[in-house]
């Protein structure tokens, strides 16, 4: 029987440490991805291309995988997603374009995520190069960031014969793909391979370049014809509770990046582990956690299951992986004992009329309070803004809401005519997402193309002038 | 309780428990196969020609997959039986030892002289066979030494050697024929002429499978090189309905009333069914037993059965050629018949497939238009029929992948019914362009 045609049972301990962080989705064979390429009914304006914020041609891309073209099907997905193989991976696809599905309704939808995954594993292992860049126009960008914003944004403008600089802090590029994916979704050499091909369109890359440290916005405006910025997020928010600076309190996303960066048998995890926020950052530490042998692990959630962030298959994946959910639970104090966390004391919830947000407030229940024993804290209650950044940018005259960079629809410029802003630093509603950042940095990309290609008109006719 | 179908026959005296054969090819090569697929429920089989002396090949089969389903065709370049007459006879004895109620025919095909053949009935009515068939199909490696199709495509040698067979034996005597003619009615009158027993077709239809986009090789591959062989399977089904109903709505044929053994494509009880209603009084399955083996036969027998409980047929001559009379000519239909499409949006899914199709392919009567259907918030366009510019034609229902979504519901145009042939007899001035528009005015029929 096929590996993953096997019912789901939860024994670790019968897998190596590495058998338990491989891809949870084994790859498709070439005759599963024909017979479900096959499947798809190759819908006359589709519904999935819509839904898809890139707007891949997936009924286009399914049919290459069908008539054995995978190389044309590689090369359809990437000229509308230069990340398609991150996005593969992580995207939310029940809620996009397998949602959008014709026969999501009453038949089971294709498995688009997987084909894509498909043409993209096939054109990486035959390591086919699809894009060389443009012919040099003399306009110099500077790109802030090397997520996924960036790095679409970056190849889209070398398409174009822009001369691109990529700045970014970290020692590698990718941005949240590279550190922040769990690595059962996504192995890091995914990510890494992806910024590879952005390099390989001519795009410099300068790594270990943090703003305000390594560079200044004003430098790059001063040196760059254009700026465009995607810095992203930054680390969790403090929970402003006692007891954060324990030994054993871990920062969620920290915790993900070690196994992405670390040996797996290196890193340190409790076998009581309570993960505090019941979004998809909170579920991949929790599965994490259970992966690299943690016996009890507990998502503490003040609101209820509706109010959830993580997707409903990131929920679903986490209760098959034997993690437990408290909700209606609000942390109010983590334990120690000699420095060290022993437990997270929390108290019980109602849930009360909505708030800003929609959502149900959650009220607490008088003397509800209670412990729940545990070696480890991890937090996961969304991410901070990253300050110095957003008010180095306002000094430029950049506007910014609850500091979030604010950009003009369509072209995502920002207030500042040379600065220009996509990815999770712009997402100030709604959901954030790679595939989002993606497109950012394509209409990033069309909008400052769309700015030097006025520039230019207007030099031709000043010379005819 | 209601008594079960009787699904025996009497082929020409050939009696079988069913009309389930094996048809003559490797299912049906030796004695160990055929007495399986008796115990497995056939009701009989068609020996693998025996004959000639012959060498085969290796590499001896190509198939034609579809998106994803494996031998919708096979093609073979095997020849008739490799194993000694006297084996095969043996055996052939063996069988009909053993199972003396099931049918046991000998296929035969040796050079084309009268002694030949006339000693190889001889020898082979001696092991009990209730019947021959005489191989006139093979349509690789025995053809290019005179045999099979070379005979089969010529009817004046399909009726000699019909003839020098039927002097000497005194079983039942079947002639195959091969599709690969121009018409086959000829070489079946040729047969009837010999004063045959019965017909069996379709034998395999030449072909060449494909060729190996990286090796440029041939499939089958022989040793880099590669050749016509014949095809079967699935695929070829309505290619034999269509000869299969030729025959036996032929007049002479008819008249003969000898019955026949309809093959080619046969998988299911649903393509048995067909062929029977088509005129065959057996079928006879070798390709699909070829991919799943003789246990297809049990749903076959109980499928059919089913069927006839729930038609209330009794017997299997109850049904048999029944809708051979609806094989009719172009000249002689209803041009009064009026369909159009109409899309049930309920369960319309909106892939657009029927939209582009009829645009693209057909006569640009959907459009894609905005619906207010229930509550539902849907901002994609559904397709909706123009039903005064639809000519019936049927594309958008047969690409619509829902069931029942697209439905050709039958209109009253206020069209005449009259026939092609009628209407040029009574008026044939509309053989010229302008009274032909002339007459459709006056039919109101428009042509958008």
């Amino acid at each position: 029987m096929a590996e993953h045609y096997k019912p789901f049972k939860y024994k670790p301990w019968e897998m190596s440490l590495e058998q338990r962080f491989q891809e949870v989705f084994p790859p498709y064979s070439q005759r599963e991805a024909m017979q479900e390429a096959n499947r798809c009914l190759y819908c006359f304006d589709a519904p999935c291309i819509v839904a898809c914020p890139t707007h891949i041609d997936i009924p286009t891309f399914i049919k290459k995988i069908a008539t054995d073209n995978v190389r044309g099907s590689a090369r359809t997905i990437l000229e509308s997603n230069l990340l398609g193989a991150t996005c593969s991976r992580v995207c939310p696809v029940e809620e996009l374009c397998e949602g959008a599905c014709v026969l999501a309704h009453d038949h089971k939808p294709i498995t688009i995520g997987r084909l894509q995954r498909y043409s993209m594993d096939y054109a990486s292992s035959h390591k086919i190069k699809f894009f060389e860049p443009g012919k040099a126009n003399g306009y110099k960008i500077a790109i802030v960031g090397s997520g996924p914003a960036g790095l679409s944004c970056a190849g889209e403008l070398a398409k174009l014969g822009f001369d691109i600089t990529v700045f970014e802090k970290k020692k590698w590029g990718g941005g949240l793909d590279t550190y922040g994916i769990v690595v059962f979704r996504e192995p890091v050499e995914v990510s890494l391979s992806e910024v590879k091909m952005i390099e390989d369109m001519g795009v410099k890359f300068k790594f270990n370049h943090a703003i305000g440290e390594q560079v200044t916005f004003q430098q790059l405006v001063d040196e760059y014809d254009a700026v465009f910025v995607s810095v992203g997020l930054g680390n969790v928010p403090s929970m402003e509770i006692p007891g954060e600076d324990l030994d054993g309190v871990l920062d969620g996303l920290d915790f993900i990046e070690e196994t992405k960066t670390e040996a797996l048998s290196t890193i340190k995890y409790g076998q009581r582990v309570c993960i505090i926020g019941a979004g998809n950052t909170g579920i991949d530490c929790a599965t994490i956690a259970r992966r690299l042998g943690s016996q009890r692990v507990m998502i503490v959630y003040r609101r209820s299951e509706a109010e959830m962030p993580a997707y409903p298959f990131e929920y679903e994946f986490a209760m098959r992986e034997g993690v437990n959910f408290m909700f209606l639970t609000n942390p109010v104090e983590v334990i120690g004992k000699d420095g060290k966390v022993v437990a997270l004391r929390c108290q019980r919830m109602d849930l009360g009329e909505p708030d800003a947000s929609q959502r149900r407030k959650p009220v607490a229940v008088p003397d509800s309070e209670f412990d729940i024993p545990c070696d480890m804290v991890i937090t996961a209650i969304g991410q901070k803004k990253l300050s110095n950044v957003v008010d180095a940018l306002v000094k430029l005259g950049v506007h910014t809401d609850r500091g979030y960079i604010l950009v003009e629809d369509g072209t995502n410029r920002t207030a500042h005519p040379k600065i220009f802003a996509g990815g999770d630093c712009i997402r100030n509603k709604g959901e954030a997402s790679t595939v989002m950042a993606v497109e950012d940095g394509k209409i990033a990309a069309r909008g400052i193309a769309k700015k030097f290609a006025i520039q230019l008109e207007e030099v031709k006719q000043g010379a005819k002038g | 309780m209601k008594k079960k179908p009787d699904l025996s026959i009497d082929f020409c005296g050939i009696k079988s428990p069913n009309p389930f054969w094996l048809a003559s090819a490797p299912p049906s090569n030796s004695g160990y196969q055929v007495q399986k697929a008796f115990e497995d429920g056939w009701g009989g089989a068609v020996w693998k020609t025996i004959g000639a002396p012959v060498l085969n090949v290796c590499n001896r089969y190509g198939t034609m997959d579809y998106k994803g389903s494996k031998i919708i065709g096979l093609n073979n370049v095997e020849l008739i039986s490799d194993r000694p007459i006297e084996v095969n006879l043996r055996e052939m004895a063996e069988v009909k030892r053993n199972f003396p109620n099931h049918a046991v025919i000998a296929s035969i095909m040796v050079e084309s002289k009268k002694e030949a053949w006339q000693e190889i009935v001889k020898r082979t009515e001696e092991t009990g066979i209730d019947g021959f068939e005489l191989n006139f199909g093979c349509p690789h490696g025995m053809s290019e030494r005179g045999m099979g199709s070379a005979m089969g495509q010529v009817p004046e040698y399909t009726c000699m050697v019909t003839e020098w067979v039927m002097e000497v034996a005194t079983k039942p005597v079947i002639v195959k024929l091969t599709p690969n003619v121009t018409d086959i009615v000829q070489p079946a009158r040729a047969a009837l002429k010999a004063k045959c027993d019965a017909l069996s077709l379709i034998n395999t239809i030449n072909s060449i499978m494909g060729v190996d986009l990286d090796t440029f090789e041939l499939r089958p591959n022989v040793g880099g090189k590669g050749g016509h062989g014949g095809y079967a399977g699935p695929a070829v089904k309505p290619i034999a309905l269509h000869l299969l109903s030729a025959v036996g709505s032929d007049p002479e044929v008819m008249a003969s009333k000898v019955p026949i053994s309809g093959i080619g494509g046969v998988e299911t009880w649903q393509d048995a069914v067909e062929f029977m209603l088509l005129g065959s009084t057996s079928v006879q399955v070798c390709t699909a037993v070829m991919h799943w083996g003789f246990r297809i036969v049990e749903d076959m027998v109980d499928g059919l059965s089913n069927w006839m409980e729930e038609k209330g047929f009794e017997k299997c001559t109850d049904f048999i050629g029944k809708s051979l009379p609806r094989i009719s000519n172009f000249g002689d239909f209803d041009l009064g018949f009026q369909t159009v499409a109409r899309i049930n949006h309920d369960k319309c899914v909106q892939c657009n497939l029927c939209f582009i199709a009829c645009n693209d392919a057909a006569h640009q009567c959907i459009d894609l238009k905005e619906l207010k259907l229930k509550d539902e918030v849907n901002e994609r366009l559904w397709p909706v029929v123009r039903e005064k510019d639809c000519v019936g034609c049927d594309l958008c229902s047969v690409v619509c992948p829902v069931d029942d979504c697209i439905s050709m519901v039958e209109v009253d145009g206020g069209r005449p019914h009259i026939t092609w042939n009628e209407l040029t007899k009574s008026r044939p001035e509309v053989l010229e362009w302008d009274k032909m528009e002339q007459y459709r005015k006056e039919a109101n029929i428009h042509i958008h």
